[in-house]
């Protein structure tokens, strides 16, 4: 059982646009600089927006490196990773409503139980590539949906789990200000392992097995081995950032789990730039705050917002921002002053 | 015994909306490579349509048995036309999400006007009561769907393998640049197929009007249902997709039937189906292997 099936286009399946190369391209002190004024904007921004919308988007920019994970640097677009997001968020809940640990743990618990969870579904879906792939992934997801759906006596069903705690050794976190600063290292330490995986020789064989999945294999890569890894580590990460959203929202509806939020991750990864890792970041930002103004200002329809985004940025801005960003820098960089 | 009958006959005849979706979907991937999220969303057009014609315009449900599948395949072929075949040259999960955001607006565009609430949708009239073939009353209204459901189904196979149209529209998904050798105009037969597997779509949602929940996200579900339905058969199988259509709802049916009491399992037994499909044939059970990437 080893074949790996393709759709006929996957043989001349054009790279993702990568802004990977660029990246690693520009000269140290631009990327110092960048590095600076992320931070900056990072340990700043509770006080420019709304702090639980400040906390929203640190755990969708995990979520989206997670998807841009796969999507961007191992070429697998997963259409499923609300299972992990979901997953997490409600181990978090259930092991910070039961155990009463402090937050951090239940998170790493969730996040945990994520990983698990991605190795049978992984394990599956590496079978097949591209489009197939998506729609697997889809697939298991609405899965473990329908499971939360019906084990209500551990989820609550419909009802959602209520009353998650923010314990940390009895510190006053109620204030979405300071759970912000609280969550910010584990934000920082996830983000900061996604980049390691991607400039590690793992990340570069993933790299290899997304342009050249054939010649990865002829050069004795074990390439579903690869992918399975890279599949688990990112559901690890998605499930770092559901569990600090269910701490966050002091609650878990089954929405964490539906096909919409595994769709807005991957919304979110190409409108900030597929395969750029910061984009997804910025993507982050850009909707959850898009979706927060549209909210607030009272309009119902998101989705014809969000739905619009994606037309738009599908047909129009494929590169996304941080990949359009970056290839512009190196025309600039180009060109002879 | 005929609780047995009952079970399977519900079971083919939910297994008739799985295989026109997915006859649908075979088709549009067949020819174009696209995967067409927006294949539920369609459907909850076409019960959606079907609903506003009779409520707002007195139109009964023959007419719209006709309108909507017309009227939304119109509606594709335009679609394809603007956007779509702009991104069949990519990779095709351009086209997925595409798709996906168009599901989101159509959706909520439907939200914005009718609210979520479910309406009902009568009967048609003739069709309501009750057959009976011996073993139990099999409603009329579903004898129906199941009939016209297969009779559809064999009609896209009689066309396809038996007419000129059908033969080049096999020729060009295919092999594309060899039809095109023959001197066949591939391109021109892209955007009536497009238009064609949204009719079938369309079609569904009509039949579904009188027989389910009428609401704005009633195609949602089912479209991933449907998904993992041609992951088990095979998308680049026509036939395939429609056996597994119909071999799903049976599945589903008895599950539900004789696994009530482990709800868990028999409202997820597409999927688990579907992973053993994919330990045991990747490629789907009629699909066919490619060379290994």
């Amino acid at each position: 059982m080893t074949s790996t099936v393709d759709t006929p286009a996957d043989a001349s399946r054009p790279a993702p646009p990568s802004g990977l190369v660029a990246v690693a391209r520009a000269p140290g002190w631009v990327r110092y600089a960048l590095l600076a004024v992320g931070l900056a904007v990072a340990a700043w921004l509770p006080n420019g927006l709304y702090p639980a919308v400040a906390v929203d988007i640190l755990c969708w920019a995990l979520f989206a490196v997670a998807v841009d994970l796969l999507l961007g640097f191992t070429g697998l677009m997963s259409f499923g990773h609300a299972a992990f997001w979901g997953t997490s968020a409600y181990v978090t809940g259930l092991v910070a409503i039961h155990a009463g640990l402090p937050f951090p743990l239940a998170v790493l618990a969730g996040a945990l139980a994520a990983a698990v969870l991605a190795v049978p579904i992984g394990y599956l879906a590496v079978k097949r590539t591209g489009i197939y792939f998506a729609m697997v992934t889809l697939a298991f997801a609405q899965m473990v949906y329908y499971v939360a759906n019906e084990w209500r006596s551990v989820t609550q069903g419909e009802n959602g789990l209520q009353g998650v705690p923010r314990e940390f050794f009895g510190a006053d976190l109620t204030d979405d200000y300071y759970f912000y600063y609280a969550i910010l290292p584990i934000v920082l330490l996830g983000l900061a392992a996604a980049w390691r995986i991607v400039h590690s020789p793992f990340g570069r064989v993933l790299v290899g097995i997304r342009d050249n999945p054939a010649r990865a294999r002829a050069l004795g890569y074990p390439v579903h081995r690869y992918k399975l890894t890279a599949f688990v580590l990112s559901g690890f990460i998605a499930g770092l950032g559901g569990g600090l959203f269910a701490v966050g929202h002091r609650f878990v509806s089954l929405d964490v789990l539906h096909w919409t939020t595994s769709g807005k991750a991957v919304i979110v990864v190409v409108l900030g730039g597929i395969g750029t890792l910061w984009g997804g970041v910025l993507g982050a930002a850009i909707v959850v705050r898009l979706e927060d103004w549209l909210s607030f200002s009272g309009f119902e329809a998101i989705g014809l917002v969000t739905g619009g985004i994606f037309v738009l940025v599908v047909v129009l801005f494929r590169r996304g921002i941080w990949g359009s960003a970056a290839t512009l820098a190196q025309r600039l960089a180009a060109r002879r002053w | 015994m005929s609780g047995f009958a009952q079970n399977t006959f519900n079971g083919l005849v939910s297994g008739a909306f799985y295989a026109l979706l997915a006859l649908g979907l075979a088709v549009i991937f067949g020819m174009l490579r696209v995967v067409n999220f927006a294949h539920g969303a369609f459907y909850m057009l076409g019960a959606f349509g079907a609903y506003v014609l009779l409520t707002e315009a007195g139109v009964p449900f023959w007419a719209a048995l006709v309108i909507m599948p017309v009227g939304l395949g119109l509606l594709g072929m335009a679609l394809e036309r603007a956007v779509i075949h702009r991104l069949t040259k990519l990779d095709p999960l351009y086209n997925f999400l595409l798709t996906f955001g168009l599901t989101l607006i159509l959706q909520d565009l439907v939200k914005l006007r009718y609210g979520v609430q479910s309406s009902p949708y009568a009967t048609p009239s003739g069709l309501s009561g009750t057959v009976n073939f011996g073993l139990f009353d099999f409603p009329t209204y579903r004898v129906f769907i199941l009939g016209f459901a297969v009779l559809l189904c064999v009609a896209v196979w009689w066309v396809l393998t038996r007419t000129r149209i059908g033969m080049v529209v096999r020729a060009s998904t295919e092999r594309p640049d060899l039809t095109r050798a023959f001197g066949i105009d591939v391109g021109r037969w892209v955007t009536p197929v497009f238009g064609f597997g949204i009719g079938l779509a369309g079609l569904a949602g009509v039949l579904a009007a009188p027989m389910r929940a009428v609401n704005p996200l009633m195609g949602a579900d089912l479209i991933i249902v449907v998904f993992a339905v041609v992951v088990i058969g095979g998308l680049g199988s026509i036939f395939g997709s429609v056996a597994a259509g119909f071999g799903i709802g049976l599945v589903q049916a008895w599950g539900e039937a004789y696994l009530s009491h482990f709800p868990i399992v028999s409202q997820t037994i597409v999927f688990i189906v579907m992973a053993g499909v994919l330990l045991w044939r990747p490629a789907g059970l009629f699909g066919r292997e490619e060379a290994p990437a």
